[in-house]
């Protein structure tokens, strides 16, 4: 179906209409400007400069308190932005929410197809949500870290960087066109690049931040040419999508979304281009906890959400392919987080099974329309329903797992177990967040999840129960987790050395207020707020799907029970013991890094490479080298010509001159 | 006459001498101006200014080649051309 009946009141910005867009959006909602939106950007922006150039001569402290002031600020403006955004903007006539458009400037214009590149700010329910989402969980990461962080080196550069990480990421997910949206892009890549190698005097973290880059950029480089199509076949770079550009360039259209959906899955850690996150682990766990778990990974979610109307309109087929490569990186990354004992490898497998079930989330759309009755476009809300439980819980489960690290000094569970006595408030937040992750009512997590399951139902019942199963898995590798960090044996050689103990209230604040929310963010009524067309949509539970869910979970946990609770794991030892082989394998990962150590250096480095730069450092340099090495041989020659006296020049011109003079005689 | 100065210009070793050559050389060319003009545009007078203006010219350009001269004597005691080969290659 065309887009133009949904969308009628998108605003748009392009080239020569800054302004105007701007009144228009004003008229729309008639009182309600939002200028200071732009301070959302700025203010972090400026703690960037503040912290990076000034901040080797603040305190620990200070530089802490601007961080965090700062971002104190911008959450309060993005709280009152979702505020006047969702409850004073006038609906339009069709009852949905208007996308405003507070600032759109004219940057870079391109004279060709009326191209441009903008600057701007867009708001709409998607990129509001993300603001909250963005801002709260920032928030708390930059309490979090005052206490994880106390006494570091670089503690105001770790501050400087989360500044940056924040504005872009902000940025990215108010931009008013595909090609803002792609600058930002980058710049999130860059500060996750930074705050990877934060600890940059361990070769590990060195290896990990820039294998995450490269691989990022590697799939970033198809989105700038899908965006780069889009921007020549659809004769424009924004995201009003009822112009006529969009018919005109359809056939290209789905080459260039899949393009863009390339970029996002490195982004997004879609299989095969997941191999990066589990090894950001790497960074500081704060920083795993906001940029690799709960906003940066979650934006090609964004992005597919972002360009919605296109994918639905031009390829839905496409679309369908996307949510099986999400259905397969879901299963792939449960099937693993099953088997690691690193708790932050854990958490980061379930990251990528979590973030995949929002992709299939989007990839069973199948119509545009919502409706009571409509099921088609469900999964668009229920992605980003989940997309906001998620970040919630499972920066809640990596804030937790900071504070474990923090008391034990290790990473991996041996060290672990029984923890539960010696720090609280952790077990009981931790406990929050698993059953929200497993899909227990009434955490948060359930009724999103719920929602993709009805989603992936309406779409096909394979899938559905693909998705099921996947959902189950998720409950017993939680709780495997779960049991492994706070029940079963201490560690009692590690214990006798250094007694763990619960961690400072800046620590455990955030986790606090994370599982609050985790606690009611469930009953929101999201649909409400952000569905397909801005329309409202009322949530219904389909009692099948959500009993299915439930006795399953249920069941996984009670299974993780049996399995892991113990002092000993039998179960689990015979177990891993009989399928020895497939453990392994998903212990090492399925021997992926391997593949792709394998691919990199012997075919790719070995038989493409080489050649390559033996053919620019023989050939190509030969033959400039031999230039250089001709003129030089040539001026030895002729130097005596230049002999200083002033006499053989004389004769040498006079020379010349009755040459000249016999050859202009003769001819 | 030109060729008398072309010949000195080549062969003498002292810098006066070649300077003395230069001279030589506008004379030469100072003479052809006036008798050129004579012959071919007597009604005219262009040649002769030229000439005056060439023998303003060559008095100013004595004055600096001696100057210069003086000046390479203060360095290195002489003014033999053949020894002054210190700008090569």
């Amino acid at each position: 179906m065309p887009p133009e009946a949904s969308t009628p009141h998108r605003d748009q910005g392009t080239p020569h209409r800054g302004t105007g867009t701007r009144q228009r959006a004003n008229e729309i909602s008639n009182s309600i400007t939002m200028d200071y939106t732009i301070f959302i950007l700025l203010l972090p922006f400026l703690s960037f400069l503040l912290l990076g150039v000034f901040g080797k001569w603040f305190s620990h402290k200070a530089a802490g308190l601007i961080g965090t002031a700062v971002l104190l600020a911008v959450a309060a403006m993005s709280y009152y932005t979702a505020y006047e955004y969702f409850f004073m903007t006038p609906r339009t006539a069709e009852g949905a929410l208007p996308a405003l458009m507070p600032y759109n400037y004219t940057w870079l214009p391109f004279f060709v197809q009326g191209l441009s590149f903008d600057m701007g700010i867009l708001l709409d329910p998607i990129s509001v949500m993300m603001l909250i989402v963005i801002s709260t969980v920032s928030l708390m990461v930059h309490i979090y870290s005052f206490g994880y962080m106390h006494g570091e080196r670089g503690f105001q550069r770790y501050y400087a960087f989360l500044s940056l990480f924040t504005m872009s990421m902000l940025g990215l997910v108010v931009a008013t066109n595909i090609f803002q949206m792609y600058m930002f892009w980058e710049l999130v890549g860059v500060s996750s690049y930074l705050l990877i190698g934060f600890y940059y005097t361990s070769p590990a973290a060195i290896a990990a931040s820039k294998k995450a880059f490269i691989v990022t950029r590697f799939a970033d480089m198809f989105f700038l040419v899908g965006i780069l199509i889009y921007g020549y076949y659809c004769h424009s770079f924004g995201f009003d999508f009822n112009q006529a550009g969009f018919a005109l360039g359809a056939s290209m259209l789905p080459v260039a979304l899949f393009l863009m959906f390339i970029g996002g899955a490195g982004k997004s850690a879609m299989f095969p281009l997941h191999i990066w996150l589990p090894d950001a682990m790497e960074g500081p766990t704060p920083v795993s906890a906001l940029i690799h778990a709960a906003t940066m990974v979650v934006a090609g979610v964004f992005q597919i959400a972002r360009l919605f109307p296109l994918w639905i309109a031009y390829a839905p087929s496409t679309l369908h392919i996307v949510a099986w490569v999400g259905a397969f990186t879901a299963f792939y990354a449960a099937a693993v987080a099953c088997c690691q004992s690193d708790i932050k490898r854990v958490l980061a497998f379930s990251t990528i099974s979590q973030i995949a079930f929002m992709m299939v989330s989007l990839g069973v759309c199948t119509e545009y329309t919502t409706g009571h009755e409509h099921v088609g476009s469900l999964g668009y809300m229920a992605s980003m329903f989940h997309l906001f439980t998620h970040a919630m819980f499972k920066a809640l489960l990596f804030l937790g797992a900071g504070c474990i690290i923090h008391a034990v000094h290790s990473n991996e569970m041996s060290a672990m177990g029984g923890l539960r006595k010696y720090m609280p408030i952790t077990n009981i937040t931790f406990f929050i967040a698993c059953l929200a992750i497993s899909g227990i009512p009434p955490f948060s997590g359930f009724f999103s999840k719920d929602e993709i399951l009805t989603a992936a139902f309406a779409y096909s019942p394979a899938m559905g129960w693909v998705m099921t199963a996947i959902a189950a898995m998720t409950a017993f590798y939680m709780f495997r987790l779960y049991y492994g960090i706070f029940w079963g044996t201490e560690n009692k050689e590690l214990h006798a050395k250094h007694t763990p103990h619960e961690a400072p209230l800046t620590m455990t604040f955030p986790l606090m207020f994370l599982a609050v929310v985790t606690c009611v963010a469930g009953f929101i009524p999201f649909g409400h707020f952000v569905s397909a067309d801005s329309r409202i949509y009322d949530i219904h539970l389909d009692p099948h799907v959500a009993c299915t869910s439930i006795i399953i979970a249920v069941a996984s946990i009670f299974l993780a029970t049996y399995m892991y609770m113990g002092e000993r794991q039998p179960k689990a030892d015979a177990l891993a013991e009989k399928f020895g082989r497939l453990h392994r394998w998903a212990y090492k990962r399925f021997y992926l890094d391997e593949v792709y150590q394998y691919v990199t250096h012997r075919i790719i480095f070995a038989h493409i490479s080489k050649p390559i730069a033996w053919f620019d450092r023989h050939i190509v340099d030969g033959f400039f080298d031999f230039l250089a090495w001709g003129t030089n041989a040539l001026s030895f020659r002729i130097r005596g010509l230049q002999s200083g006296s002033v006499q053989q020049y004389a004769f040498v011109f006079l020379l010349g001159t009755l040459i000249l003079l016999a050859v202009m005689a003769f001819a | 006459m030109m060729f008398a100065g072309v010949f000195g210009f080549l062969t003498r070793r002292s810098t006066l001498a070649i300077l003395l050559s230069v001279e030589l050389m506008l004379n030469a060319t100072d003479l052809n101006f006036a008798v050129f003009n004579r012959m071919l545009h007597p009604e005219g007078y262009e040649g002769y200014f030229f000439s005056l203006f060439s023998i303003a010219i060559s008095a100013a350009e004595s004055a600096i080649a001696i100057a210069i001269m003086i000046n390479i004597y203060r360095m290195k005691k002489h003014i033999q051309a053949d020894g002054l080969e210190e700008m090569k290659w």
